[in-house]
């Protein structure tokens, strides 16, 4: 009975929870790089760098699959090396710009380009990803976020986050760090982009576009970005509502576009520290009490 | 030749345009230090009102135009009072205020598709006399001059207004120092509420201007301009007025002429955007920029 | 010397900060930096921590000449400051905040952590008790858990002192530490102060508590307008009539 049930309920909702899965991986990505302070609007652009990347390895060049997800992560991190190093120099809200700039060039690049598939997209990509392997990756993935979080890296991050100055004279090289946070941040993306890649059998540059990016914004400022699980709870709400919301009659449109901006105003006003600030208590660090 | 000056005339135009829309960023950007990504959703907003108050409304451009300017600048005080004002109050960062933008930004365009559905629409037929002009071998409309003319007046009133009147030169020492305003006795909450008046009225303004100039109006045409402006206020420099106007041309000019040059204009905007990349990684504070640059 | 002003000189568009600003420290000891409101002092340690650069001059820790380094690498040297309208990390709790500042003195390695290895934990909670100490000299331990932004001011002061020391620093820039801080603090301070010079650690001490600096600096220098009136010991100082005409023009204090 529970074994049919199960199936069914896959059958159904299959899509939605690899969807889900996808969106929090995503979700954390630009948690890394918020983590130290830095926002990044690109890393929806990476993954699609990652994804465009390892369809074509995949499907042209007949690389194995996890080498092609490994390509498709590395791809968008050395991209991101080589606009973070000179952007991250200066001040925060020029990598947000820079960002949105190349994201749109990406987009464009993709919608222009032959070997993306132009506007169709890429098609044909085989499928070779599960729900396992996406879940494995965001367990695997939530674990390393979290400890790397308590270790020297996520204190000089956090250090960063809240007074840059003062992490300077603390010893901490602040452009290294913000680079790595960025880097980090797209290498995970790519990574993601890439494992999607291989879902559908098709990926579009529509999908990797401004609206994409800012959609992980949110995902993290809803679900908070105190703690590692803040994104990956956004990201669950917000891929479920417009499910939850289909459900009760509100259609994709003009209405739930309009929910989803007044639920980040209302988190970025009156929420700061997001949802996930009602389970952890306020002012615990990472490694202070899971140290041990 | 001709080819040449035509480009240059187009390019001039549409860079006028541009160069209005990122007065409005630039201006809140100078006062503020807050990048408004709210500011193209009150472009397409204060198009679309006009829209409707010439068809809908009946009424003739001339009063639709200064209407929806005033609409739009209404706008733009509820944006402030609804998403960067209680931020003010709570000191929180500049980065909450950006985020905060894109919210109220979504919440404006969910409106735009609301009330006026997603098609591509129109200014009616005949709305404002089109008159056209050929000199040599070169084609000037007296829309597009109007459009330069108006474009031009609104920039120049305001610099008058920001060096000549009270205001103006209160919203110049909000800009210069905050904390030394208030100290002066200056009301800085009126001041930044003046600020987003103008700065949304002239953003509306630019996107009238912008859908009688393409003959096109729809709920996304905020999308492709937010970035030019963006990129416009990169290249002229943070928070200064010359500079977006300068910066708005020579970029109506770049995108002419790589699509003379590369005969698509598909890869118009990719240049574009590489070029504010560029930009960014190699001289961050733009042709003029005044902005503090690095870290404080 | 330890550390050595050799013509330090700096303008911010048009106004000189400092005008060739020179003297020396001496190792192991506390030296007062004072003068009217305006005369350079915070720009003169924002010049040693590496946030300004001097126009021109140069600066030398033992020997070395640090005035073009980075923040952070004059910091691995073994500086460490307080500001002067402090900042801390105020989400995170006075502990953490020590913790934060051990940066270039504890472990934290990613891969042992990773790996749960008994290493790790010793090492945590080895900074931790560390971290602990260092509130303790400061006289903050039972407010470890506290939120930063909960502290009173006087607290706040402690935490940066604390959270500098977390350092293990050399080089100590105190920018006003006892500003606004009453009588049993400052007197703590004072011990905390003394003991660190017993300890090694070189103090530069910028405050306006005249009686706090005449009493714990063995040399004081007077900056006034960018410029050095005068550098001698607290005595010499106090009858120097430039420094008293420095003092007596400006009428609030």
């Amino acid at each position: 009975m529970t074994v049919e049930f199960l199936s069914q309920f896959l059958a159904v909702y299959g899509s939605l929870i690899n969807f889900i899965g996808v969106n929090a991986l995503l979700a954390l990505s630009l948690y890394v790089t918020l983590s130290a302070g830095q926002l990044s609007l690109g890393n929806a652009a990476f993954a699609g760098i990652g994804g465009y990347a390892s369809g074509i390895l995949t499907m042209h060049l007949n690389v194995p699959y996890p080498i092609s997800v490994l390509a498709g992560a590395f791809l968008p991190a050395v991209v991101a090396l080589l606009i973070g190093v000179p952007v991250l120099r200066i001040r925060g809200v020029f990598l947000a710009m820079a960002t949105l700039a190349f994201g749109e060039v990406v987009r464009i690049a993709a919608v222009n380009l032959g070997i993306t598939g132009g506007a169709q997209g890429l098609v044909g990509i085989p499928n070779k990803t599960t729900t396992f392997i996406i879940y494995g990756t965001l367990a695997a993935t939530t674990y390393f976020l979290k400890v790397l979080g308590g270790a020297r890296i996520g204190w000089s991050f956090a250090s960063i986050r809240e007074d840059e100055t003062a992490a300077k004279v603390m010893g901490i090289n602040t452009t290294y760090y913000k680079t790595m946070a960025f880097v980090l941040g797209a290498f995970i993306a790519g990574m993601t982009g890439a494992i999607y890649a291989h879902l559908n059998f098709i990926i579009t540059p529509g999908e990797f576009g401004f609206s994409a990016a800012v959609q992980l914004l949110i995902y993290n400022i809803v679900g908070g970005t105190r703690s590692v699980y803040g994104p990956v709870l956004g990201a669950f709400i917000l891929t479920a509502l417009p499910e939850v919301l289909r459900g009760a009659g509100v259609t994709a449109g003009p209405l739930r576009l309009g929910v989803n901006g007044v639920i980040l105003l209302l988190v970025i006003l009156y929420l700061p520290n997001g949802l996930s600030s009602f389970f952890g208590k306020k002012g615990k660090l990472h490694a202070q009490r899971d140290g041990e | 030749m001709p080819v040449l000056l035509q480009q240059l005339i187009n390019g001039f135009f549409i860079g006028s345009v541009y160069g209005l829309f990122a007065i409005g960023y630039t201006l809140v950007f100078g006062v503020l230090d807050i990048l408004n990504l709210a500011h193209a959703a009150i472009f397409t907003l204060g198009g679309l009102t006009a829209l409707w108050l010439t068809t809908a409304g009946g009424l003739s451009m001339w009063i639709a135009f200064p209407l929806a300017g005033l609409f739009s600048g209404t706008l733009g005080l509820v944006l402030d009072q609804a998403a960067f004002a209680p931020l003010r109050r709570r000191a929180a960062s500049n980065l909450s205020g950006l985020i905060s933008s894109i919210a109220m930004a979504i919440i404006f365009e969910s409106a735009a598709l609301g009330i006026f559905g997603a098609r591509t629409v129109r200014f009616p037929e005949g709305i404002i006399v089109n008159r056209v002009w050929r000199f040599e071998s070169v084609t000037v409309t007296s829309l597009q001059v109007g459009i330069v003319l108006s474009a031009l007046f609104l920039m120049l009133a305001l610099t008058v207004f920001l060096k000549r009147t009270r205001m103006g030169k209160a919203i110049r020492a909000v800009a210069e120092s905050e904390h030394t305003a208030r100290l002066l006795g200056i009301n800085v909450d009126g001041v930044i509420a003046v600020t987003f008046f103008i700065s949304s009225s002239l953003g509306g303004v630019a996107g009238i201007l912008y859908g009688l100039y393409f003959d096109a109006l729809a709920p996304d045409m905020g999308r492709s301009i937010e970035l030019k402006g963006l990129a416009v206020i990169i290249l002229g420099g943070m928070g200064s007025i010359p500079g977006a106007i300068l910066g708005g041309i020579a970029f109506g000019l770049s995108e002419v002429f790589t699509v003379a040059l590369t005969g698509t204009s598909n890869l118009r905007d990719a240049v574009a955007f590489t070029v504010l990349l560029a930009i960014l990684i190699l001289k961050p504070s733009g042709l003029l920029g005044r902005g503090r640059v690095r870290e404080a | 010397m330890f550390l050595e002003f050799e013509k330090i000189s700096r303008s911010f568009g048009g106004l000189n900060a400092l005008s060739e600003v020179s003297f020396g420290l001496e190792a192991g000891t506390i030296h007062g930096l004072i003068g009217p409101n305006g005369s350079g002092k915070t720009t003169l340690i924002n010049v040693v921590s590496g946030i300004t650069e001097p126009d021109s001059g140069r600066l030398l820790l033992a020997g070395r000449p640090i005035h073009r380094l980075p923040s952070y690498r004059i910091a691995a040297l073994g500086v460490a400051r307080t500001f002067q309208n402090i900042r801390l990390f105020s989400s995170m709790t006075c502990l953490e905040n020590v913790i934060a500042g051990q940066h270039l003195r504890a472990g934290r390695a990613l891969v042992p952590l990773l790996l749960r290895l008994p290493s790790a934990r010793r090492e945590e909670r080895q900074s931790r008790e560390e971290a602990m100490a260092c509130l303790a000299s400061a006289g903050i331990e039972n407010r470890a858990s506290a939120l930063a932004s909960s502290l009173s001011y006087g607290e706040r002061r402690r935490l940066e002192i604390a959270r500098a020391m977390a350092l293990k620093p050399r080089l100590l820039l105190l920018d006003e530490p006892i500003a606004g801080m009453h009588r049993r603090e400052i007197e703590e301070m004072e011990n905390l102060f003394r003991s660190l010079v017993e300890s090694g650690v070189t103090i530069l001490l910028i405050e306006h508590n005249m009686p706090f600096v005449m009493r714990l600096c063995s040399r004081i220098t007077v900056l006034h307008f960018g410029q050095t009136v005068t550098t001698g010991t607290p005595e010499e100082v106090a009858r120097h009539p430039e420094v008293i005409e420095a003092y007596l023009g400006v009428e609030d204090r």
